[in-house]
């Protein structure tokens, strides 16, 4: 499951100064994967994959530390009133979201989204957006 | 045996023709032979439904009162042709609009047309002792024109070339997205449903036929413009009414980093004649080949990277050198299906008979590139051939006395042999100084991946390069990657001042 995480680092113990994925890892023993981090001197923000069991633990602990979490499920919304199955998003995408089924309509496997955004400028038909 | 076009016809109105789409047809004739096939079939339905840039329409709007001769017209701010009379108009699909903070152009207006919405209509003209009107602004459906004659100069290219980028920089093309370093191959084009791929002899695909244009009939005009069917791609102008159009088969498109486009659904009914005709529609994906171009290559020729067939490219990937790469349609086969589909149903329901060209289309004829007769500047025209350079073992104290001797910002750097090995600037000589004395020879400071271009380079190229780069000089280098000139910005700023003063 993917879990956005937001955390402030304006002040000095703010959640953004302090190590929180070392330290949820070393207490729970999960294992988190963190497939995106964009991180300035204010804010930061980062997009974290932990299994599905263990990802109830991982969020508490990190609430407890002041980080706020949201669980990514639709990260790419697809307006099928704008899509036409033309597949550009296809090739684009580094996590392969997007495939054709058998009757080759374009298929989305959203859970696999980064959020990396490259489907939302390649699609030709505004079709592709972000979930915010 | 041979069919005629009054027996198909004939069957056609009493509902007994037997019609197939192009995707069923290489099917029927692998099981009933060639013979057997043109026994069965009457028809076979082509589609597709992709990009068509070259589309447009022409309407009439009726005369105001008092009345105006229209010079110049716009349609929800698209600017549209108004030399042709004085309420007429053609409106191109990839015309954008003037003043739309998002990309918004004349494939939009037409969708918008198609799907029963209003558009501005804003006019302005001289006035004339017959025309004494100055400006209009009015709002218009599709229903209140006299005519919304749709004319695409070119559809429906017989194939297309596949696009890739071997640079290492993202490219927005009309062929969409293409990552850097072959990250991906775009390609456009319905293989086997593709219209022009099931008659590429133009035996029965000419003038006068009747086809599906957006969920409308149309007709063939003739060639398309750029028609080049001698190598493979042919293409068709094609006509019919926009107010019998539906929104499902004309979709406006905006190609990011490139601008807008029109997807347009056209289909073609395909007559079994007689078995040259039974084998021309049993083509198969595998069957039409077609190349990967570089689009990093920013010139008219462009260098194929692989030859590959459609069954390759809708596979999901193909292979370039030793590398798999994946593969993005940007033509929907799932709308050229619908095409066909339709278009079966029409005729299998007796709505519409088919008919054989008025006029042939060349098969052979092949498109030309454009006669320039003036010359296109090169790099060698402008660059300055007095180099200064510097080797890379020297100090940089002698790069910053031969900068400053010279009054120049860059110095190309060269290895023992003479040939570039990197280049340093003022700024890096500033920089080395400032922070840190440890550094001392030219090749700790000097950048090793070089920007350059040669001299037969086209200029615009090269400027596009110091843009692009945000850089003000580029070493001009021969085929053995020796410097035999430098090109700066002041250089360009010469030709900009002499032969193209504006």
């Amino acid at each position: 499951m993917k879990l956005l995480l937001a955390f402030s680092r304006r002040g000095q113990h703010d959640p953004g100064r302090e190590p929180v994925i070392a330290r949820v890892v070393k207490e729970t023993g999960v294992l988190v994967n963190v497939e995106k981090a964009n991180i300035d001197s204010m804010a930061g923000e980062m997009l974290i994959d932990v299994p599905d069991a263990d990802a109830a633990l991982v969020r508490q602990r990190l609430e407890e530390m002041g980080v706020t979490v949201r669980v990514m499920e639709n990260a790419i919304a697809r307006d099928e009133a704008e899509c036409v199955d033309c597949g550009a998003c296809i090739s684009v995408c580094p996590q392969e979201v997007f495939s054709f089924d058998e009757e080759w309509r374009i298929r989305v496997s959203s859970e696999r989204c980064v959020l990396c955004g490259k489907c939302i400028q390649a699609c030709p038909h505004g079709a592709l957006s972000q979930q915010g | 045996m041979e069919k005629s076009l009054d027996l198909i016809n004939a069957r056609i109105r009493d509902g007994t023709a037997r019609v197939v789409t192009a995707e069923e047809m290489p099917g029927i004739v692998d099981e009933l032979g060639e013979e057997g096939a043109l026994a069965e079939v009457d028809v076979v339905t082509t589609g597709t439904f992709g990009a068509m840039c070259s589309s447009g329409a022409f309407f009439n709007f009726g005369h105001a009162d008092p009345p105006i001769r229209m010079e110049r017209v716009w349609l929800n701010d698209v600017e549209a042709y108004a030399g042709i009379a004085a309420v007429d108009a053609y409106l191109g699909a990839t015309q954008e609009a003037e003043s739309k903070d998002h990309l918004y152009g004349g494939a939009h207006v037409l969708e918008e047309l198609v799907a029963g919405g209003t558009v501005e209509l804003r006019a302005t003209s001289r006035g004339t002792d017959c025309y004494p009107r100055r400006s209009i602004t009015t709002e218009l459906l599709l229903e209140d024109m006299n005519q919304a004659i749709m004319v695409n100069p070119r559809n429906s290219y017989q194939r297309y070339n596949a696009a890739a980028n071997t640079t290492d920089r993202t490219l927005n093309t009309y062929m969409g997205t293409l990552l850097p370093r072959c990250g991906n191959v775009s390609y456009s084009g319905a293989g086997t449903l593709s219209p022009l791929a099931n008659d590429p002899g133009f035996r029965v695909i000419g003038s006068g036929i009747p086809i599906f244009l957006a969920g409308a009939k149309g007709m063939v005009v003739g060639e398309g413009t750029q028609h080049s069917a001698g190598g493979g791609f042919g293409t068709l102008m094609v006509t019919g009414d926009m107010k019998a159009m539906r929104q499902e088969f004309l979709r406006a498109a905006v190609m990011n980093g490139y601008g807008v486009t029109l997807y347009v659904g056209v289909g073609i009914p395909i007559p079994v004649l007689d078995t040259g005709i039974v084998r021309s529609t049993a083509v198969r994906d595998g069957d039409i080949l077609t190349d990967i171009i570089d689009y990093g290559t920013p010139r008219r020729d462009r260098p194929s990277l692989a030859r590959v067939s459609y069954a390759d490219l809708r596979s999901g990937s193909v292979e370039i050198g030793s590398e798999t790469v994946r593969t993005s349609s940007l033509s929907s086969y799932r709308q050229a299906r619908a095409v066909a589909t339709e278009l079966k149903d029409w005729i299998e329901r007796g709505k519409m008979e088919l008919a054989l060209p008025t006029r042939r289309i060349d098969p052979a004829k092949r498109s030309k590139p454009m006669r320039e007769t003036a010359v296109t500047p090169r790099v060698r025209d402008i660059m300055n051939r007095q180099v200064i350079s510097i080797t890379e073992d020297e100090e940089i104290r002698v790069a910053a006395k031969r900068l400053l001797k010279d009054e120049t910002n860059h110095l190309p750097v060269l290895d023992g042999n003479g040939t570039l090995v990197g280049i340093i600037t003022t700024y890096d000589v500033s920089k080395a100084v400032v922070t840190d004395g440890r550094l001392r020879q030219v090749k700790d400071i000097m950048t090793r991946k070089v920007i350059k271009t040669t001299p037969d380079e086209p200029v615009d190229i090269a400027a596009q390069k110091l843009e692009r780069n945000n850089i003000s000089a580029l070493p001009v280098v021969d085929a053995t990657n020796r410097v035999v000139g430098i090109l700066s910005a002041i250089d360009l700023g010469k030709l900009f001042g002499g032969r193209r003063r504006r």
